[in-house]
């Protein structure tokens, strides 16, 4: 786990729930003692929920502001908002997903925990759509904290990480309090354990968490440079073909700077629809507003379908998802 | 199994029976399904009586099988009375859309019934079984 991602030590990487629980810990955990009148928190406008809501709900508990970086029409980040953004307030917090969950852009996360170290913020990165997909470098990315999930890397549900700086980690009050992440207990004072244990409350999921170790180990095997490879060429075919489909449009940045997802509309056909038929073509796709709402408003729709490609997809794959498609147009014609 | 969209489905869905809402309307409400953006808006105008149906209309946006089932609704509750309609269960509906529907499409196709009920229940005081509450577009925003 702390080799996957370049970790320093095997104390900063805390085992979670979820990508989600660990971004909860950090937003009430960090965000609770550090946050303020003044404080600006800011993320963008295609985060997935797990990276917004909880930074909404706790700017809004401590009075903080809540600030995004509104994104173009490619999906990619306006990175020329940040000059206006600083003349807020105190920037505190920037939180961004490394990938879009629902476009697939690649974010330019170096450069935004630059600036949010330039400020005095800590730079939060949600990794769940990255890990799978690309290579995660802590230290490269120059991040504060990193979150990532099991289910989305070939493992079981129910088993999450963080990672976090060690001088933060330790500053920060524990998240969930119990059995695990004490030193002792008394009925006058409590204290906590080390890490990563203070924030590893209750029984772990033991068998989710030896999966997730699997499954990590599986992936590195077969080697994120070669799965990255090969779902670059799965998109380009994808987008060559869908582009040609009159009625359709593809959302997001061209294919070098996104991963294996390829989000788009059928004009006129609602989301649920074109993957209803899809799904009895044999072709699997999510519809929907994929937990990026802010998103969809940016777009101009109230969902979208979205195809996305692993390490074990094939071409023949994508003949069938623009035949699929075509099936569907003639359906509603 | 195409049958979802067969023939009947899609000419509700492109030519919606009861579409536009009454302008005069006695009971109104309006319902989202978060989950998808389906929309529904429904309106209904009471004969003398003030209990019987006389019309019912509807707006809305989303999915052929929210749209078309709420198309649907307007034909089966034509002339029935609001406390008909109260109780009615959403097998009566299912049965005229006649097709399986996973979990998540169940939700696109009793849309529109549960706003009619809701639009019953602010208008006419019928029950709302717990079901079908929380379709009336409650607004849990917080801060």
């Amino acid at each position: 786990m702390r080799a996957f991602i370049n970790a320093p030590s095997h104390r900063e990487v805390i085992f979670t729930r979820s990508a989600t629980e660990a971004i909860n810990l950090i937003a009430y955990s960090w965000g609770l003692d550090n946050l303020g009148p003044g404080d600006v928190v800011v993320i963008t406008e295609l985060e997935h929920h797990a990276n917004f809501v909880p930074w909404q709900f706790i700017a809004k508990r401590t009075g903080a502001q809540f600030a995004h970086i509104p994104i173009d029409d490619y999906g990619e980040l306006q990175l020329d908002a940040l000059d206006e953004i600083a003349t807020r307030g105190n920037i505190k917090v920037v939180a961004n997903n490394l990938v879009s969950n629902t476009l697939g852009t690649i974010n330019p996360v170096e450069k935004l925990a630059a600036w949010a170290h330039e400020h005095g913020a800590i730079m939060v990165v949600d990794a769940a759509q990255a890990a799978p997909h690309r290579h995660i470098d802590v230290q490269a990315l120059g991040c504060d904290f990193l979150a990532f999930s099991s289910h989305k890397l070939c493992g079981p549900s129910g088993a999450g990480a963080l990672w976090g700086r060690r001088e933060l980690l330790e500053e920060m009050q524990p998240f969930n309090l119990g059995g695990e992440m004490i030193r002792s207990v008394a009925l006058e004072r409590t204290s906590w354990n080390e890490l990563p244990y203070k924030f590893e409350a209750g029984t772990p999921a033991i068998a989710e968490a030896y999966g997730f170790g699997q499954a990590i180990d599986y992936v590195s095997a077969v080697g994120l440079d070669a799965i990255e490879a090969h779902e670059h060429e799965l998109v380009v075919q994808a987008m060559d073909a869908l582009g040609e489909l009159p009625g359709v449009r593809i959302f997001g940045p061209p294919a070098d700077r996104r991963t294996g997802i390829v989000s788009f509309e059928v004009e006129g056909i609602h989301p649920h629809d074109v993957a209803q038929i899809l799904n009895w073509e044999g072709v699997a796709v999510r519809a929907g507003h994929h937990c990026t709402q802010p998103l969809m408003t940016r777009l101009g729709v109230a969902a979208t379908t979205r195809a996305s490609f692993y390490l074990y997809s094939i071409p023949e794959e994508v003949e069938r998802l623009v035949e699929g498609i075509k099936k569907v147009q003639a359906t509603f014609s | 199994m195409d049958d979802l969209y067969r023939e009947v489905i899609l000419d509700h869905y492109k030519s919606p029976r009861g579409h536009g809402l009454i302008d005069d309307a006695d009971a109104q409400a309006e319902g989202q399904n978060p989950l998808c953006g389906d929309e529904v808006t429904i309106s209904v105008k009471f004969a003398a009586d003030g209990e019987t149906i006389a019309s019912v209309g509807f707006e809305g946006r989303g999915c052929a099988i929210s749209q078309a089932a709420t198309s649907m609704l307007t034909e089966l509750v034509q002339g029935r009375k609001a406390t008909e309609v109260a109780s009615l269960p959403r097998e009566a509906l299912l049965d005229e859309i006649g097709i399986p529907l996973t979990p998540i499409r169940l939700k696109c196709a009793i849309l529109g019934l549960g706003v009619l009920k809701v639009a019953l229940h602010k208008a006419k005081g019928t029950p709302l079984p717990e079901e079908w509450q929380g379709m009336g577009g409650d607004d849990l925003t917080f801060g």
